[in-house]
């Protein structure tokens, strides 16, 4: 039988078996095979399916919960560690998967692997360049000296001619960079150097000094946010590695690859792609971290919790103030953390708590609507 | 047993009290400071008064009439002399204050515009909750605000400020709990429900006590010290302190004190009032005892750890349970737990009494208390107990009849529930048949160490025994061993032999070779009866002697641990070894395929004879461990030394670069951190090339066997023990600190050298010189410091994760949907496959093809 019509009968099953389950069947039938047998594979794959399928009423949270808490403990501490041999310092372990829990807005390492389009990401000289254009690169950088001259109110700023040849710029325009910071002020350059002279009459001296502070920190190139670049070869193709991150400015950029680019802030996910996009990127990388430990936990695990996290519309951390404040019921709220301010709240609202969840039955001694609580035996009375 | 007639709880409604009600329930007023007369007898208006409920022995409650542990208690009240604030609600009057109109009440929201913004807030608290509709309506009261004039009645709107913790004033001017209580009084019924306040039920005067309730004396019992004194609660304390302020206040008041007096009098008592509630305001100094500890109220009652909801109402506690040291018994069965007898004889099991069952109930009767097995007591029909002690028995065994329930020793057989701290997952609490062992500690199989994650270095395990039908049946279908077998955290298995029952059977498939008598005996050993199956020659081979246990039509092809193959035709294991990979937890792949085919209890009863069969065959070959077995050839170790030597000499032209300044350094990387790195690698290189020759080496020793099979050790202990030790990693640098610019002042200053940097050249076996050591134990101590931080951070995680996710469950559409049944997934994990039920996530579709096309040909 010819492939194509191995996949006419494997399409044949598409309403009964997941896609994951077809992509299994696909891998793994051999290249030739009857038709017969191939429908006797889909047949029993079918029944295995079905017999693997979760039972209703089945905790699934719970046993997602314990899944990632109880091997928490066997996770490393140590904050800093190189992803790959030499490359960058980035948040592992705990620290990371907490952070990630948490929905934390501001990460201990934010981090984006660019990826480029077809003829940029082949050698490393290309790569290399577009790596330092993106990098944010401050005036600062550039200058030897800041001179103030109280006498004749100046301000005149030597720069390193290697540095700005590097970055394939001239004086003039640092001074374009610079203008608008500079109102008030005469500029004047030369090889080298620039001259800034207060304009008019001989103001305060202050006005210099803030002057230098501004244009210090003022953005030359590059994209903001991004501090470090790092271009590195992963397969066949080079990518860029950057810590801190801008993923909207650098989806922007046409040589990018947009459809492969990530960041490792969930929140900025968030805002750039969207929450189906948040909630892979939790996904990822909290997968990625637990592989790293060398820990095995289900991916299915992590989808309940990512899932949980993004039903919303919006991301949501596994705090206080995120997941757990959303609870229907009162009880569940106040015995995870502040039960005061729940209490009061409950009161003052008039709440009423239908008893739907686990830690309210298990409160009032009652069965819990999960698993052999869940369903009621209905007996017909003579 | 209990014959009460169970209803179910299906709501609980939270609400407020309103001065009213808390008289109407009240059973009492509390009108003195004193508790008890002379004589010791709770003084009537007292806060201790018999009609709040009775605390001690031989009185009766005067409001139910009933004794100590029968009366529930009853609520009392005071009244106030003055107004007081709640300081619970402080914030919600304020925010009340402030958006409503200072002369007419009404919200500061013109009328055309509040039936859009009811909408808007209704949409908020639906969202995102009570707390953020308080905060949205603040905002748009905000924005009108800015006009200073009330919408209403045009009234000039003045500013008021909350000086914490209960101070209100306008103007600069202090707003006095009446005059607040007042303005509350004014806003309009309708206009509450802007507030999202419930209509009818509620009034936010009340938030304003005039009326204190009194908590009944139940809830705060004085305990008796051994001397005769009393000691009261502390709550007992407080209210005494807000009763006697309170009449204090009333007295000046009627006496026509002056205003200051009264005043402090009054700040006096919104204080004790305060602190009742919450002795833990930030502004506020904690009210202590005289010793100066910190009295406990009730919102420290609630929360917390140790508050009545986690604590008490949370946290169940049971009897019919036990808990002592556990020891191994690899004779015992996997699903079996030995209970030594002195716990079998008080712990008991209710049987109800049928015409069927009455014979073999009264022998245990008979027995009674003091004689296994027996039994401790009856339970009539009528609900009433009887102990069995030699008086009684004749009489019990005369009157037990259909219906009693004899509560009987713990016998063989008996489900249990078996389970050790921190339970982390469902593996941790399984259930076990008991087996009445002689000693003093509970017995488990070694197997079912990993899920429990025990060991036996004073470990101790507890033990329930369920006590209804229901009960058992649950704990027998859904919680026993071999039920649990498969973990619904990555599809595996978790139990599978370890240690001595990996080796044996590792042995005795690779070299031994046994007279048919001797496998015979062996096999007898772990349960086997019929040697129908054992082949007739005199020297049998230890792959016939394992393949006697596997099933006669079991069919599998694997992998050893080495990467040879293994397979197993017809029940006959013909090539490859038994090792990790195939009787082992997590890796246990020929355990796997069993369980697949045969189902989890053949599998359990499998394991079981696997592993006994490897213990008796290390018990008859005998195997042990010395210093000997760490010895290297001659030649192995120089071979090793020379591997050292080599890298070390890499290291020091690397240093020699750095100094030189010829080092390139690695992208993204300073040179000082390529050094390190590259230093890391070179040392890392050779421990790791040594452990491989060590590994290889011809001279077989018990410790290279057990490495070898994955029993115990790997290559890098191995390494460690006979070749070296390595280098000394804290916190994934080679170690930097100690003293200025060096690590010990042994070395000189900025040495880079692997020796004064933690390089450890030694193994365990030549042992280690003192710098040596010492580095060794900084990584010991840093490991150590490590876990201790970790342990609190990810027991967090968890409770939290708990918390969040403990009522998804998967519904009979498929969907999984938490309590108030929104769905979280359209269908569980995308593909609704239950992890337990996988071979790792997956169904395994290569076995049926496998199956299929195997049938066909």
């Amino acid at each position: 039988m010819k492939s194509d019509e191995i996949q006419k009968v494997i399409s044949g099953y598409k309403d009964v078996l997941p896609m994951s389950v077809l992509e299994e069947v696909e891998n793994s039938l051999p290249s030739t095979i009857s038709k017969s047998n191939a429908t006797q594979i889909m047949d029993e794959t079918v029944a295995a399916y079905n017999a693997a399928r979760v039972n209703p009423g089945e905790s699934v949270g719970i046993v997602s919960a314990e899944s990632i808490g109880e091997p928490g403990t066997q996770m490393t501490l140590n904050t800093f560690h190189f992803a790959g041999v030499a490359e960058m310092n980035v948040t592992t372990g705990l620290p990371r998967i907490i952070e990630i829990f948490d929905a934390q807005k501001t990460l201990k390492t934010p981090m984006m692997e660019v990826f480029l389009n077809k003829p940029h990401n082949t050698n490393m000289d290309t790569i290399r360049k577009f790596a330092t254009s993106i990098k944010e690169t401050l005036f600062d950088e550039f200058v030897v000296e800041f001179a103030l001259n109280i006498f004749d109110q100046t301000l005149r700023i030597t720069l390193d001619k290697d540095i700005l040849a590097d970055h394939d710029l001239s004086e003039k325009d640092l001074i374009k960079c610079v203008k608008l910071k500079a109102k008030g002020f005469s500029i004047e350059s030369t090889e080298g150097s620039i001259l800034f002279t207060q304009k008019g009459k001989a103001g305060e001296i202050k006005e210099l000094y803030n002057l230098k502070e501004k244009i210090r920190v003022v953005k030359v190139k590059g994209i903001k946010g991004i501090l470090q670049v790092l271009p590195v070869k992963r397969g066949e193709e080079y990518i860029v590695l950057t810590s801190g991150n801008n993923l909207k400015d650098i989806l922007d950029l046409p040589e990018v690859d947009a459809t492969r680019t990530l960041s490792n802030d969930v929140h900025e996910v968030y805002k750039v792609l969207g929450v189906e996009a948040a909630r892979h990127a939790i996904i990822n990388e909290v997968y990625k971290v637990i592989e790293a430990q060398g820990l095995n936990i289900d991916v299915r695990h992590i989808m309940l919790v990512a899932d949980l996290m993004t039903t919303n519309g919006n991301v949501k951390g596994i705090t206080r103030y995120g997941v757990v404040s959303e609870k229907a019921s009162v009880l569940a709220r106040a015995s995870f953390e502040t039960p005061i301010k729940h209490l009061i709240n409950a009161a003052l609202e008039g709440e009423i708590d239908n008893l739907t969840s686990v830690v309210e039955n298990v409160m009032i001694n009652q069965p819990v609507p999960l698993g052999t609580g869940l369903p009621g035996l209905v007996t017909k009375m003579k | 047993m209990n014959h009460n007639v169970h209803k179910k709880i299906i709501s609980i409604n939270f609400g407020f009290f309103s001065p009213k009600q808390v008289i109407d329930v009240a059973s009492a007023k509390v009108v003195t400071p004193e508790l008890y007369d002379r004589e010791g007898y709770p003084v009537d208006g007292g806060l201790m008064d018999l009609r709040l409920g009775v605390i001690d022995p031989g009185l009766r409650c005067k409001t139910c009439g009933q004794k100590l542990k029968e009366c529930p208690g009853h609520f009392g009240y005071i009244e106030l002399a003055r107004p007081v604030i709640h300081v619970k609600f402080v914030r919600h009057v304020f925010d009340l204050l402030k958006s409503t109109c200072k002369s007419c009440a009404r919200v500061l929201i013109p009328d055309e515009s509040l039936k859009r913004y009811m909408s808007l807030l209704n949409k908020v608290q639906e969202e995102e909750g009570f707390e953020s509709r308080r905060r949205k309506i603040k905002e748009i009261v905000g924005k009108y605000k800015l006009k200073e004039k009330c919408p209403h009645c045009s009234a000039k709107q003045e500013k008021i400020k909350l000086e914490k913790p209960y101070n209100f004033y306008e103007n600069d001017v202090r707003l006095s709990p009446i005059e607040v209580r007042a303005r509350l009084e004014k806003i309009p019924q309708e206009d509450l429900s802007v507030f999202g306040f419930k209509e009818n039920e509620f009034r936010p005067e009340w938030l304003v006590l005039t009326i204190l309730q009194i908590p009944p004396v139940t809830m705060r019992p004085s305990i008796t010290l051994e001397s005769g004194e009393r000691s009261e609660d502390d709550l007992t304390h407080k209210l005494g302190d807000i009763v006697r302020i309170n009449q204090r206040l009333f007295e000046n008041i009627n006496a026509g004190a002056p205003e200051v007096i009264i005043e402090d009098l009054w700040d006096l008592l919104q204080y004790h009032i305060t602190t009742f509630f919450d002795n833990s305001v930030p502004q506020l100094p904690p009210a202590r005892h005289r010793g100066g500890q910190v009295l406990k109220t009730i919102a420290s009652r609630l929360s917390s750890k140790d508050g009545r909801i986690r604590h008490n109402l949370a946290g169940k506690r049971t009897d019919f349970s036990a808990r002592t040291v556990i020891s191994p018994d690899p004779l015992i069965d996997l699903n079996e737990v030995g209970v030594p007898l002195v716990m079998a004889m008080r712990l008991t099991v209710p049987e109800r009494v049928t015409p069927w069952n009455k014979e073999y109930l009264k022998k245990y009767i008979v027995n009674g208390a003091k004689k296994y097995p027996g039994a401790n007591y009856i339970i009539k029909s009528d609900g009433k107990r009887k102990t069995i002690t030699e008086e009684t028995k004749d009489e019990i065994l005369e009157e037990l009849d259909t219906g009693y329930v004899v509560e009987r020793h713990l016998i063989a057989g008996d489900i249990a529930l078996f389970n050790r701290q921190p339970s982390l997952h469902r593996m941790s609490m399984m259930c076990h048949k008991v087996k009445i062992l002689p000693g003093r500690t509970f017995r488990l199989n070694p197997a079912v160490c990993n899920p429990y994650n025990a060991d036996f270095d004073g470990d101790e395990m507890n033990l329930h025994i369920p006590q209804t039908e229901e009960a058992r049946a649950e704990a027998q279908v859904l919680m026993l061993v071999e039920t649990q077998l498969i973990s619904p955290r990555y599809g595996l298995s978790v139990v599978g032999c370890i240690h001595d029952a990996i080796t044996g059977n590792y042995l005795l498939t690779k070299e031994l070779v046994l007279t048919r008598n001797e496998a015979a005996d062996l096999l007898y050993n772990c349960g086997v009866t019929d040697f129908s199956r054992l082949p007739h020659k005199d020297k049998i081979d230890g792959k016939e002697v394992f393949s006697m246990l596997l099933p006669e039509d079991f069919n599998f092809i694997g992998k050893d641990k080495s990467g040879n193959e293994v397979k197993i035709v017809n029940g006959h294991l013909k090539t490859g070894l038994m090792d990790k990979s195939n009787l082992g937890q997590e890796s246990g792949l020929m355990l796997r395929n069993i369980y697949e085919t045969y189902g989890p209890s053949y599998t359990a009863t499998l394991l079981g004879k696997i592993s006994k069969l490897g213990i008796v065959v290390l018990a008859r070959r005998g195997f042990s461990i010395g210093v000997r077995d760490m010895d290297l050839p001659a030649e192995t170790k120089e071979e090793i030394q020379n591997i050292i030597q080599k890298s070390e000499d890499e290291v020091v032209r690397f240093i020699d670069q750095f100094y030189a300044g010829k080092l390139e350094s690695l992208p993204g990387r300073t040179v000082q951190e390529t050094l390190e790195v590259k230093i890391m690698e070179a040392l890392n290189r050779a421990r790791n090339k040594s452990a491989d020759i060590a590994m290889r080496q011809v001279v077989n020793s018990t410790a290279l066997t057990m490495a070898r099979c994955g029993s115990r050790g790997n290559p890098l202990n191995i390494a460690q023990m006979s070749a070296i030790f390595g280098q000394v990693a804290l916190r994934g640098k080679r170690i930097e600190k100690g003293f200025k610019d060096r690590t010990l002042s042994y070395f000189k200053e900025n040495d880079l050298s692997p020796m004064a940097r933690g390089f450890i050249r030694n193994n365990f076996k030549s042992g280690l010189v003192p710098h040596e050591f010492f580095f060794g134990a900084m990584v010991g101590r840093d490991a150590l410091m490590d876990t201790a931080l970790r342990t609190p951070k990810s027991g967090y995680l968890y409770r939290r994760l708990s918390n969040a996710m403990q009522d998804l469950k998967v519904e009979y559409d498929g969907t999984v949907r938490d309590a108030s049944s929104k769905i979280i997934q359209l269908m569980y994990g995308e593909d609704g496959l239950d992890v337990a039920k996988t071979k790792g996530g997956v169904v395994d579709v290569k076995k049926i093809v496998q199956h299929v096309i195997g049938v066909t040909q």
